[in-house]
């Protein structure tokens, strides 16, 4: 444990010390601004609510996310520091975890600097905070997912590049499996409740369900064991690639 | 001690070591001698429960790395190939990371990062971005983080690769000082260093063993062990050579005909033939080959004072290592 948490404090401060976490927070908050005001038409709408805002969040991570995970694990290969690594006395779960967490909180520090948008919305009426609060969970949990997706590919490569697109097709695909118009695409051939079962492994529906104002375990667990079946893969994979 | 059992390990088709036993003990510096591609860093790694063998096992103070990777982790210091350390890190935070991760906290933390920024020159820039340092820093950083928590084993892989002649001296004293009460496992290819620092080598070839003994009785096994190379200058020393042959012993006079070769591989003949003229006396080099076991130095130097030949230089050959070195690894080297 005290190890996790070694590789935690060093991966974060990782992010911190080189300026593409401050480039990436700035990115961040723009993209949400940007299509909550511009896309989504916020002020139009006259409705106290952050769907506007939270309704981009799978799009965004998209990149977002594999940006901030891809070299969790490629740039470990490829200068050898892995091997520095694991002759430490860590174990594989410890220095995994280790990662994950350290990426997860800065994604979530990422989006906890997103609370004017909060503010504003409360400024201008008088909205839900619980649906705020369920869908800023959901949208953490949705990061978490997503970034445990990057983890697994980051292990797969020593380039970062083809980390961070394999890790964009994947998590789109993920997203992609819950969209309306896929299913509609699959129930044009598939039994709707085979197309129904695959859309129950989306990563999209689960997150809605959040922006509902739900806090639905089910969707908790859904999020938690994708994060640690992805976990899970990733020290197969790097168990397996570690030595090339 | 470590002990190594039968260890070996595929890389699919290729076999990178195959099936390697030794046993090292305290006060032991052995040295892991053998051509690029023999097997040296693979079987470092598995050692230190980086790689899982294919079969086999290793024990480090009794810990099996199968068994109890993180107790052989614990105890031994690691510099792999080429020192990879987080480019991305000073060199005080990143020994402060290991030193967290090898279980120190608060003042006692603080003051082995500060010993070790010590013993491997280190302090003047401690607060540098490894990225930014020297190869020759950067290999001390390796050593720093593979000394901080005072191993009784360490592996080093090639630890004086990509230094200066001055840092290889430095490192291969601070080895020796280390190796009196620790047990060191190091690889190179550089045969003096193994001469200069180890009590003991093994020469690997093709993954396996092909050798193993202090680099003296290595050295012992090369044909020119307890050779006497003599340069001559006298009157009509052209027909010493067949002379010389009637010392006691001696098995086989060689003349050499070019300084920098071996008598064996000397170049064409007729080049530098058979001896300059030197102020009207000529000379000649040549080599006596003793019968095996037999010392001639002896019976080489009262010979030649008989004759009365001027003699320019007298050597007792030790053996040649690289020629050893040669004849037991050629033909296992790798595409
Ligand atoms: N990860 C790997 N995948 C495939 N082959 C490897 C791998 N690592 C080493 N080898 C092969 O194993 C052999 C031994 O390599 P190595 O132990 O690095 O040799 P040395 O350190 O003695 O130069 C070489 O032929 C090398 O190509
Ligand atoms: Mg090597």
């Amino acid at each position: 444990m005290r190890n996790l948490k070694a590789v935690l404090k060093r991966e974060l401060r990782g992010y911190f010390e080189s300026p593409v976490a401050y480039v990436f927070i700035i990115i961040f908050l723009l993209a949400t601004a940007g299509c909550t005001f511009f896309i989504s038409r916020f002020f139009d709408a006259r409705v106290a609510s952050l769907d506007p805002f939270f309704v981009w969040h799978p799009w965004l991570y998209l990149f977002l996310v594999p940006a901030v995970g891809m070299r969790l694990w490629s740039e470990e290969r490829k200068s050898g520091t892995i091997e520095l690594l694991f002759t430490l006395p860590i174990t594989l779960i410890e220095a995994i975890a280790g990662k994950f967490l350290a990426a997860w909180a800065f994604i979530g520090i990422a989006l906890v600097l997103t609370f004017p948008m909060v503010l504003t919305v409360g400024y201008l009426g008088s909205p839900d905070y619980g649906i705020i609060l369920t869908s800023y969970l959901g949208s953490f949990l949705l990061a978490g997912a997503y970034l445990a997706v990057t983890c697994l590919f980051s292990a797969m490569s020593k380039n970062q590049v083809i980390s961070f697109v394999l890790s964009v097709v994947a998590c789109f695909a993920m997203v992609m499996l819950g969209v309306g118009v896929f299913t509609d695409f699959l129930n044009g051939f598939l039994p709707v409740r085979i197309s129904e079962a695959i859309s129950a492994f989306s990563f999209f529906t689960h997150f809605q369900s959040f922006q509902r104002g739900l806090l639905d375990s089910r969707a908790i667990i859904y999020f938690v064991s994708m994060i640690g079946f992805m976990l899970t893969a990733n020290a197969i994979v790097l168990e397996m690639k570690k030595a090339e | 001690m470590i002990a190594v059992e039968s260890l070996a390990k595929s890389f699919g088709s290729i076999r990178a070591v195959d099936g390697i036993s030794f046993t090292v003990g305290k006060g032991e510096i052995l040295g892991f001698l053998g051509p690029n591609g023999a097997g040296k860093s693979t079987t470092m790694k598995m050692i230190t429960t980086f790689l899982p063998p294919t079969s086999g096992t290793a024990k480090v103070a009794d810990f099996d790395i199968w068994e109890n990777p993180l107790e052989v982790r614990a105890r031994i210091g690691y510099l792999p190939e080429s020192a990879p350390s987080y480019k991305d890190m000073n060199v005080y935070d990143f020994l402060m990371f290991t030193a967290e991760v090898r279980g120190y906290d608060g003042e006692e933390r603080k003051n082995r990062v500060m010993r070790m920024l010590e013993t491997c020159n280190l302090k003047e820039v401690a607060w540098q971005l490894i990225d930014t340092l020297s190869k020759g820093y950067r290999q001390r950083v390796g050593f720093a983080q593979a000394l901080l928590h005072d191993p009784e084993y360490l592996v080093l892989d090639e630890p004086t690769d990509g230094l200066d002649p001055n840092q290889k001296q430095e490192v291969r004293a601070l080895i020796r000082r280390m190796g009196r009460e620790k047990c060191i496992i190091l690889s190179t290819h550089i045969l003096e260093e193994v001469e200069a620092v180890c009590s003991r080598a093994i020469i690997i070839g093709n993954g396996r063993i092909v050798a193993d003994g202090t680099p003296e009785a290595l050295r012992s096994r090369s044909v020119l062990h307890g050779a006497v190379t003599l340069e001559l200058t006298g009157e009509g020393i052209k027909d010493a050579l067949a002379d010389l042959q009637k010392i006691e012993g001696v098995a086989r006079v060689e003349e050499l005909k070019n300084d920098d070769l071996p008598a064996k591989t000397a170049v064409a003949e007729g080049e530098d033939a058979a001896g300059s003229a030197k102020n009207g006396k000529s000379s000649l080099r040549v080599r006596l080959f003793p019968k095996k076991g037999v010392a001639i130095a002896h019976e080489a130097a009262k010979f030649v004072h008989e004759r009365k030949w001027e003699v320019d230089a007298f050597t007792l050959e030790k053996g040649d290592l690289n020629e050893v070195f040669y004849n037991l690894t050629k033909g296992g080297e790798k595409a």
